[in-house]
Formats: structure tokens, C-alpha cells, sequence
């Protein structure tokens, strides 16, 4: 699994924490709040929560008798986790379009 | 400590991989990554330095993502992503991130694309990742795609 300044990208390689990431990023929420939008028990959540903030990609705050979790605003580690994704996915469909494209495309010109 | 990597390798001479790369862009872009109001109908990367790297709606308006830093076909590829909190083009370039595409002929038939995303801070400097997926259009689909990806490879 790969690393890249001490953020391991395999945060975002697991389908529940990149729901529970994305739904961090439209708005603050505490366990509860993602609990009953996620089909998965309260401590479910607290366990990969717990993943994200280790990994610095989000933090939390108190509100009272509750704990608020967000994207971590100072934002790297995210932008990292985030933008890995992207040419992850990108860089496989290039790969794949080329593999796919027509046989005069390939060759030499 | 802020760039990431990647790499890819195709089954064609260098040229042909630089030309397919940035010539075809928006054929194999993968089309839930974009940030425009409409879906995406195309993505351009304009051949020269200084040239613009921006998406063309199914409504015919155009979104920048950046700027081509470095044109050298067909080896070298560097363009910026510049987009801010408020999903638009950022002029501003301390607040340009840079993507860095290497071309290396592995073979007369064979070439490796190697891809550096870097600065990623400056981005952090102009908005928070929250501000950029959670108002980015299309690309809050991105995720859910991956999570289709990642249960289709089981």
C-alpha cells in the first residue's frame, strides 16, 4: 500500500469511509448524524472515524455534550487522500482508452 | 511531501501516447470529474504554453481547470489545477497546484506515463477540501463511483 508523506491512501480505499468522508465534506456532523444517514451501527462509525482523524484527514470539535467531526481544514492530507483517487481512476481510464483505441492510433505515424 | 504519483503504461510509441494523452483528453477523462453546471461534453487541453486546460458543457459552456506550463511534445507535459473554494478558475497563481506528465518510450510499441500532482498545499492555501468537494458538482459522483469500482473489483 502506498504512502506518500506519512498520509496512507488506503484511508480512502475503504467504501464506507469515503461516504463518511464526502458526507464530512457537504457538512459538519457527530456519530449519531452519520449513523442514521449510513447503513452501519454507531460504532462502526466511531471505529472508521477514528481512522480518518488518525490519518489527519478530519478533526473534531466539542458542541456541548457532543463531539462534531469535519474535514480537517487545513486541508493537505486531504487534497492528497482526495486527489489520489482522482488520477488513481483517471490514469486507468487513459490506460485502458489507449488499449481500446483503434489500431492506426497506435502505430507508428 | 505534498505531490502525489502515478503512472501508467500503454501500448504505444511515445508520440502516439503524448498525442493520445492531450489530444484525446476529453475521450477518456473519466466524465463525473468535472466541475461545470452541465454535464461534461468535452475536455481540451490546448496544445502550447499558456494554453488553457478547461471543460466544454453538453450546453456549450466552457470551465477552466488551467494552464499549460510546459508543452514539450513528446516527452513532458506540465499543466496547473487551479479551482477555488468556490469551484471557479483561480487566476492566482500561489494558488496553482501542478500536474507533471512524463512520456518514456519503454519499447517501439510501449511507453510509460508517469504523473506527479505537486503543490497540492497551495490549493489548501486558497480553499478547504470541504468547500471543494462538498460545491463540486460532478465531482462529489467521483466517490461514488469508487465505491462502485471498489465492490465491482470484489
Amino acid at each position: 500500500m502506498a504512502t506518500f508523506g506519512g498520509v496512507d491512501f488506503g484511508i480512502l480505499g475503504d467504501p464506507t469511509r469515503r461516504a463518511i468522508f464526502e458526507l464530512l465534506a457537504r457538512q459538519p456532523l457527530s456519530v449519531g448524524d452519520l449513523a442514521d444517514r449510513l447503513p452501519i451501527t454507531r460504532q462502526a462509525v466511531s471505529q472508521h472515524l477514528r481512522v480518518l482523524k488518525d490519518g489527519g484527514l478530519v478533526i473534531v470539535t466539542p458542541d456541548g455534550t457532543r463531539r462534531i467531526y469535519r474535514l480537517n481544514p487545513d486541508g493537505v492530507a486531504a487534497y492528497q487522500a482526495y486527489f489520489q483517487r482522482v488520477w488513481d481512476d483517471a490514469l486507468a481510464a487513459f490506460q485502458k482508452a489507449a488499449d481500446a483505441a483503434p489500431i492506426d492510433e497506435r502505430e507508428h505515424s | 511531501m505534498n505531490s502525489l504519483h502515478g503512472s501508467a503504461t500503454v501500448a504505444m510509441p511515445v508520440a502516439k501516447a503524448f498525442d493520445f494523452f492531450t489530444g484525446s483528453f476529453g475521450s477518456w477523462w473519466p466524465a463525473d470529474y468535472h466541475i461545470g453546471r452541465s454535464d461534461m461534453a468535452d475536455a481540451i487541453i490546448e496544445p502550447r504554453e499558456g494554453g488553457r486546460w478547461f471543460e466544454r458543457g453538453v450546453d456549450g459552456t466552457e470551465c477552466d481547470w488551467g494552464r499549460v506550463l510546459a508543452w514539450e511534445p513528446p516527452n513532458r507535459l506540465v499543466i496547473t489545477w487551479q479551482i477555488d473554494g468556490q469551484w471557479q478558475f483561480d487566476p492566482d497563481a500561489a494558488h496553482a497546484s501542478e500536474i507533471e506528465v512524463r512520456f518514456t518510450e519503454a519499447g517501439p510499441d510501449e511507453t510509460i506515463v508517469e504523473l506527479e500532482h505537486r503543490h497540492l498545499d497551495r490549493l489548501a492555501g486558497g480553499a478547504t477540501i470541504s468547500d471543494v468537494i462538498g460545491q463540486g458538482g460532478g465531482w462529489t459522483a467521483i466517490l461514488e463511483t469508487f465505491a462502485k469500482a471498489g465492490e465491482a473489483a470484489g
